[in-house]
């Protein structure tokens, strides 16, 4: 973590819009300087609502305010408080080049015409699209476009990059190759990041912290291993990873020690003899994965629990298993 | 396709495609042909260069028509834009305000103008009781470059509404983003997307200006626009050929401009004046 | 938001813009109903003006509506057809016949009613009747009426709806009564309002093509500006804004509704 990185923090931001839409009940967020957070949330949580009040885009709510480091931004427009920021579409400017694109934001600066014609090599090199130099907008690809985006944001040295769903337009494949990248541009560039998004998967992946939203609220805040093995309630849990509920009247044995229900993961579940079971099922559906196989299994409750077995048994639909999980891994939440 | 459909299809466009033969292409193949009869032939034709009278109507239009178009165009801009990115209460009773002279023919805007600016108009009646002397414009260029404007405006600020309102809003928060200013953003992202819209309205209004003649007439000024020409040439001097010459070359412009329009935007807006 | 003073800048230029565009038409109106222009409101209110017009003009208003009725009706039977045809054609073809029907509003209409009387005007009987503006005003108002109906048609994915019906036995007439008709029908609407507007409004062809006994209310206009008093004119014209008005209010409602996306239903999201 830089120390001269900015921190971001947000005082009791909240954002009622015109309509009467109450997008975001009061918030506090700190992030520290260099630091990568993701608002992690369904659509309508309010994440995007969040990253517009720090990007300047849009004013909390009366006694709300945003600090970058010592400075209160609050009334600050957005063109003044030198952030980067990548839209979910792109935003990139149709009628310039890509060079042309990167150089934007050192333009409105004043910068002389070598040094901007410096910075943006730089930067092309950096998102390795210098071959793009001189293209025009429409002729480059997705992935290619995400990668000018990011260029131009960096370009001006923002003091906080903000991230909007960049990788929702592209397609499974190249999300996953993307992920990686700027997981590492970021993480080489030491830069305070928000990124916004609902997919979980990205959010473990790029996070150091991870903020879950819902309804306008924080929910949950904390590191990706403390969200998936510690969810504060059935909401965090239901939506990172998949979770499952057998309720404490069917398990024999050892139960969760409160007397609630038993709440586990998958790949928690282990297969084993009639005996040592804490209860039964029938499986539904198999799955063969290669490395592991996806049990869906009926025990006769109202939903299908999700078992991920590394065992190499061969486990077929119609079997009748037992299935026992280890005491330190049930999940407590209410 | 199938191919037995295609009668079924030439059927029924066959009454419009009849009608059109009849009252249009034959009608003005013959007057293209009248208009080189008379005693010069074809070259009568040239009368628009050779004539003074026609030469100087021919210019005066042009330029009526094309300082019309760059005063429309900026008028609209600055309105349109503002009305498409500021939704307040009563913005769009304004826009219906300014759309609405659009279905007013020529004349009534002639009219319109003389009562705004002519003897007994209100501009005339204010400027008459803050400095004492009655400002008269309805009758000379500056009325009918005012009666050109009163029609323009409409057109065009419809197109260039709806070039805005297709912008994508995120473009301008990008460039905010990089800390461009509200000026820059209108320079750098805004106008080069309404680019086309610009042209194609341009286009319209320059066709539109050119080909107007409600307005002239009820103006009734010494200066004569093309149609105006046109016009006394067939009722007043029974020179049809000449007549016929000049409306075929007037309605060449006005129909190139079009084209012109039509390919940056896809779509024409009435052209009446 | 924060309300920047360029905001207001601009609202007042488009106030001007606005008043310069509004003021007359109000005058105009005001002056229909005042007692002497002159001296203003004081003068009182009246509607001898409107009474005088009407004895004066009453024809014209008839018979302006009359036309513009009849320019509807076969605008319906020709221009719908064709406009199905060019949808179901397509193509290039499609586009230059599009680009041919277009022509009589690229040229100026004193060309046209120019090239109409050199070509027509010896037909006596035509000359003099109210059918031969009927002609002028069907060639400037068809390509409106296509081009409204064609794009409401290229944009609803017409052509699977009518090989639905086809599949299930229909013939074609029963398809294009029942099932294409119907689909058009938002760019039927609009193209008769405009088709009506614009004939009630026309006067670059009307007043080429007209005598002295079919005169239509533009044409009736441009005399009362030429010789009739000030209050009569403006009562006329007031007459006209009467007429004009109700049906420009109807296309900006009909635009609107049209402009409202329709909501899309959405899952929720599964989690």
């Amino acid at each position: 973590m830089s120390s001269n990185a900015t921190a971001v923090t947000l005082h009791k931001c909240a954002k009622t819009f015109e309509d009467g839409t109450r997008a975001l009940d009061p918030v506090d967020l700190a992030v520290e300087g260099g630091e990568t957070v993701v608002l992690l949330g369904p659509s309508g949580c309010g994440k995007t609502t969040l990253l517009r009040i720090v990007a300047g885009l849009e004013n909390p709510d009366k006694s709300g305010e945003v600090w970058f480091n010592n400075d209160d931004v609050t009334e600050l427009p957005i063109e003044k408080r030198n952030v980067g920021m990548v839209f979910q579409s792109y935003a990139l400017f149709p009628n310039m080049t890509v060079a042309e694109n990167v150089a934007y934001g050192l333009r409105v600066r004043r910068m002389s015409k070598p040094e901007i014609e410096a910075r943006v090599l730089e930067m092309l090199k950096m998102m390795r699209i210098t071959e793009l130099s001189n293209r025009n907008i429409d002729q480059l690809s997705g992935g290619q476009r995400q990668r000018v985006a990011l260029a131009r944001a960096i370009a001006v040295r923002p003091r906080v990059l903000l991230l909007d769903e960049p990788l929702t337009a592209l397609d499974a494949l190249l999300r996953e190759r993307l992920r990686v990248e700027i997981d590492s541009l970021l993480r080489s560039l030491a830069i305070t990041s928000i990124y916004v998004t609902h997919d979980q998967a990205e959010a473990m992946a790029l996070g150091d912290r991870i903020v879950v939203m819902s309804k306008g609220k924080i929910v949950q805040t904390g590191s990706p291993r403390e969200i998936y093995n510690t969810p504060k309630n059935s909401f965090v849990a239901d939506f990172i990873g998949t979770v499952n509920r057998i309720p404490f009247a069917m398990i024999n044995g050892i139960g969760s020690p409160k007397g609630h229900d038993l709440v586990f993961r998958p790949e928690d579940a282990e297969i084993v003899e009639k005996s040592s079971g804490q209860f039964n099922g029938k499986v539904v559906n198999s799955f063969f994965l290669g490395d592991r196989i996806r049990l869906i299994v009926d025990c006769g409750t109202s939903e299908h629990i999700t078992i991920e077995s590394f065992q190499r048994d061969v486990i077929e639909e119609g079997d009748e298993i037992s299935i026992r999980v280890h005491q330190d891994r049930f999940l407590e939440i209410n | 396709m199938i191919r037995r459909e295609y009668p079924r299809y030439f059927l029924l466009i066959l009454p419009a495609a009849l009608i059109f033969t009849t009252f249009f292409f034959v009608p003005m193949t013959r007057l293209a042909v009248v208009g080189a009869t008379g005693d010069e032939g074809a070259a009568s034709y040239l009368s628009i260069i050779q004539t003074p009278r026609h030469f100087e109507s021919m210019v005066a239009t042009v330029l009526l028509s094309i300082g019309v178009t760059a005063f429309a165009l900026v008028i609209s801009t600055i309105a349109g834009l503002f009305l498409v990115r500021n939704r307040f209460r009563g913005s769009e009773t304004l826009v219906s305000l300014l759309t609405f002279p659009l279905a007013f023919p020529g004349v009534v805007i002639g009219f319109m103008i003389i009562l705004l600016a002519g003897r007994q108009g209100l501009i005339g009646g204010i400027s008459n009781y803050l400095i004492g002397y009655k400002v008269v414009l309805a009758y000379s260029m500056w009325g009918l470059f005012l009666g050109y404007l009163y029609f323009s405006i409409p057109r065009v600020i419809l197109t260039i509404m709806a070039s805005a309102e297709k912008l994508d809003p995120a473009l301008e928060e990008a460039a905010r983003s990089l800390g461009a200013s509200s000026w820059e953003v209108i320079v750098d992202v805004i106008l080069p997307a309404l680019k086309p819209g610009l042209i194609a309205s341009g286009a319209i209004c320059f066709a539109t200006s050119m080909g107007a003649f409600g307005t002239a007439f009820t103006l009734a000024t010494n200066i004569d626009v093309l149609p105006m020409t046109i016009y006394t040439e067939f009722t007043l001097n029974a020179n049809i050929a000449g007549a016929a010459s000049l409306s075929i070359i007037l309605g060449i412009i006005t129909w190139v401009a079009l084209l012109l329009a039509r390919s940056l935007s896809g779509s024409t807006v009435a052209a009446s004046g | 938001m924060r309300r920047p003073k360029i905001f207001y800048g601009q609202l007042f230029f488009t106030l001007v813009v606005c008043a310069f565009l509004i003021v007359p038409a109000i005058l105009s109106a005001l002056a229909g109903v005042t007692e002497n222009f002159f001296v203003g409101l004081k003068s009182g209110f009246t509607f001898r003006w409107i009474i005088e017009v009407w004895e004066l003009y009453s024809e014209t208003i008839y018979l302006s509506l009359l036309i513009a009725v009849f320019c509807l009706i076969i605008n319906l039977f020709i221009g719908v057809p064709a406009a199905y045809s060019l949808a179901r054609i397509g193509g290039r073809t499609a586009r230059i016949v599009e680009e041919m029907i277009v022509l009589p509003v690229a040229i100026p209409g004193l060309a046209i009613a120019l090239a109409l009387i050199i070509m027509y005007g010896g037909f006596r009987d035509f000359r003099i009747s109210w059918s031969f503006i009927l002609v002028g005003h069907v060639l400037y108002t068809l390509p409106f009426m296509v081009r409204s109906v064609l794009a409401v048609l290229t944009s609803t994915n017409f052509k699977i709806l009518e090989e639905g019906a086809a599949s299930l036995g229909a013939p074609f007439w029963h398809r294009f009564i029942y099932v294409v008709l119907p689909n058009a029908k938002p760019g039927i609407l609009a193209g008769s309002l405009m088709v009506i507007t614009l004939s009630v409004g026309e006067f670059n062809l009307t007043w080429m093509l007209h005598t002295p006994m079919t005169k239509t209310l533009p044409v009736g206009l441009a005399d009362s500006y030429a010789s009739m008093r000030l209050e009569v004119a403006s009562a006329y014209t007031l007459v006209f804004f009467v007429m004009i008005v109700p049906l420009l209010i109807a296309m900006q409602l009909l635009a609107k509704s049209q402009r409202q996306p329709k909501k899309l239903i959405q899952d929720e999201d599964a989690h």
